[in-house]
């Protein structure tokens, strides 16, 4: 029988490879991909305690406008990081230093 | 007890965590995308496992066939050979990597700890009649705004790619 924590359990280890993405990768691409594994993380929770704690149909409503949201989001950053491409050659956020205060 | 859902269960969780490890740690970035689409897939089958049918479907139609080939595409059109030797300093590694360990062990020993019920079976779950009776009901304002953010982000990304001929020149 799988319990609740079970799902959570990796939850948890998608957070912490997200986590690990952000902080270790330069390039814009690995970036957006370890974005895209946290907000996969915060839906298997939605849904999980969802299911366990408060069955209704609420929690599924959520996630429905949850992964549209992150599509929107795919959508404007995958945009930026091809222009970013076109002006500087590169996608290593290291290296885009335009906005630099 | 162990039945078929347990198997089913392990299988999915191995392909979710290795696809992303995958995602990030794949030496050539096109087969991080390939490996985030299995991560995507495997989350979809959690849904399932977790009886939200709907929820998995939509997963797999805007994440494993929208998100992902869009990633994929634009992987393919930025990528670049001299990437593949970029990775950081392993001294770095070893400390991004030590946290996110720890931040791992400490969720899964707070979920362990917080006595959760172990077992949904007395729940029913929600059927779709529900979940469309909320999204035209309670919901439908929340609906019709992220009809409108969808539209604005998809104007966005295009105006943001139009290929300006003196910025080219």
């Amino acid at each position: 029988m799988i319990a609740l924590s079970d799902y959570l359990i990796v939850s948890a280890f998608l957070v912490a490879i997200g986590v690990y993405g952000l902080v270790t990768k330069r390039n814009a691409m690995r970036l957006v991909f370890s974005v895209e594994i946290l907000i996969n993380a915060a839906n298997i929770n939605f849904i999980a305690f969802n299911r366990f704690l408060w069955p209704s149909a609420l929690g599924q409503t959520a996630v429905l406008f949850s992964i549209a949201l992150a599509a929107a989001e795919a959508s404007v950053i995958l945009a930026i990081v091809v222009v970013a491409y076109r002006i500087h050659d590169d996608v290593d956020v290291g290296e885009l230093k335009n906005l630099r205060g | 007890m162990v039945d078929a859902s347990d198997g089913v269960f392990l299988g999915m969780m191995v392909v979710t965590i290795g696809g992303a490890v995958a995602a990030l740690e794949a030496r050539e970035i096109v087969y991080g995308a390939v490996g985030l689409a299995a991560s995507f897939a495997g989350v979809a089958s959690l849904f399932f496992l977790l009886d939200s049918p709907f929820v998995a479907v939509f997963q797999i139609t805007v994440y494993v066939g929208a998100v992902a080939v869009l990633l994929l595409f634009t992987v393919m059109l930025v990528r670049e050979s001299r990437w593949f030797g970029d990775s950081p300093k392993i001294g770095a590694k070893a400390v991004a990597a030590t946290t996110a360990g720890a931040l791992a062990l400490s969720l899964i020993l707070t979920f362990s700890q917080a006595g959760f019920p172990s077992s949904g079976e007395q729940a029913t779950a929600p059927s779709f009649t529900s979940i469309g009776q909320l999204l035209a009901g309670q919901f439908a304002p929340v609906l019709g705004a992220l009809a409108l953010v969808l539209a604005a982000s998809v104007l966005s990304a295009l105006a943001l790619a139009k290929v300006d001929p003196e910025e080219t020149a």
